[in-house]
């Protein structure tokens, strides 16, 4: 699914890194709790989150994600934008909140992920 | 590569939010010497969860990095209150984080068990009192 895409169907405000619109993901991971999302592993995927602080910022890069949304009206600080800037990472906001943001992404084709057994 | 190369880190226990910093410069350095990028993803992975805990656990340490040409290797030092029992704490769910280390998306009981996931080997020495030194290593194939 295009970056784009989630945009339009979570009727999300682009914060930063509008150039990486066009970038495709393949998979979602919806948490506010980042050693749940550090378990998941998958290239491209999008982050969904309520939580904010420069950590969920940090744990997107970990994973190689490139778009991280901010559901129920959260909005990153300037320096989660700048380090998000820095890792050319896209990051949204949409008023939906997570169960109502995962569950249209998931019913327009985006699936979850696996868990990576150790 | 004919030596090993090492990276060192001091970790600031005092500051949650610089947390982390090591390891994206380890996960940039990792991918100058042109690294798989799993191998990246696992490394960077292993030592963030680790980094992390030293700050909210251990008041901070430091972190050593050796990229051989078979493995990288993970070096966690802290002298924090040490772990009682490794083997409860190894168990996904298990934490003693305080609900203020919840609310910043941390202490999920998901750490040790991170770390062991994405590498190959781990080894947790720990003293209660004294501290723990951890080692990791993600083989490269």
């Amino acid at each position: 699914m295009k970056i784009s895409t989630i945009r339009e169907l979570l009727d999300a405000q682009v914060i930063c890194c509008e150039d990486g619109l066009a970038r495709h993901v393949y998979s979602a991971c919806g948490s506010d709790m980042m050693s749940d999302v550090l378990a998941y592993v998958k290239d491209q995927a999008v982050l969904l989150t309520g939580l904010v602080n420069s950590q969920v910022i940090r744990t997107a890069e970990m994973m190689d994600m490139n778009c991280i949304v901010f559901v129920r009206s959260k909005m990153p600080t300037p320096e989660m934008t700048e380090l998000a800037k820095e890792s050319g990472i896209v990051l949204l906001a949409t008023k939906k909140r997570m169960y109502e943001a995962c569950g249209i992404l998931y019913s327009n084709g985006l699936v979850g992920n696996r868990v990576k057994n150790g | 590569m004919a030596e090993a190369l090492n990276f060192h880190f001091i970790v600031d226990g005092e500051d949650f939010t610089s947390a982390g910093q090591a390891s994206v410069q380890v996960k940039k350095n990792l991918r100058q010497l042109g690294l798989p990028s799993e191998i990246i993803r696992r490394v960077s992975i292993a030592m963030y969860e680790g980094e992390i805990n030293m700050v909210i656990h251990a008041g901070g340490g430091t972190a050593d990095v050796n990229v051989t040409e078979d493995y990288v290797e993970i070096l966690l030092k802290d002298n924090g209150p040490g772990i009682k029992d490794v083997e409860q704490a190894m168990q996904e769910g298990f934490s003693t984080a305080t609900d203020s280390i919840r609310s910043l998306g941390f202490g999920a009981g998901m750490g040790l068990p991170n770390m062991k996931r994405y590498t190959d080997f781990m080894k947790i020495d720990s003293v209660l009192g004294k501290g723990t030194d951890i080692t990791m290593r993600v083989n490269i194939e």
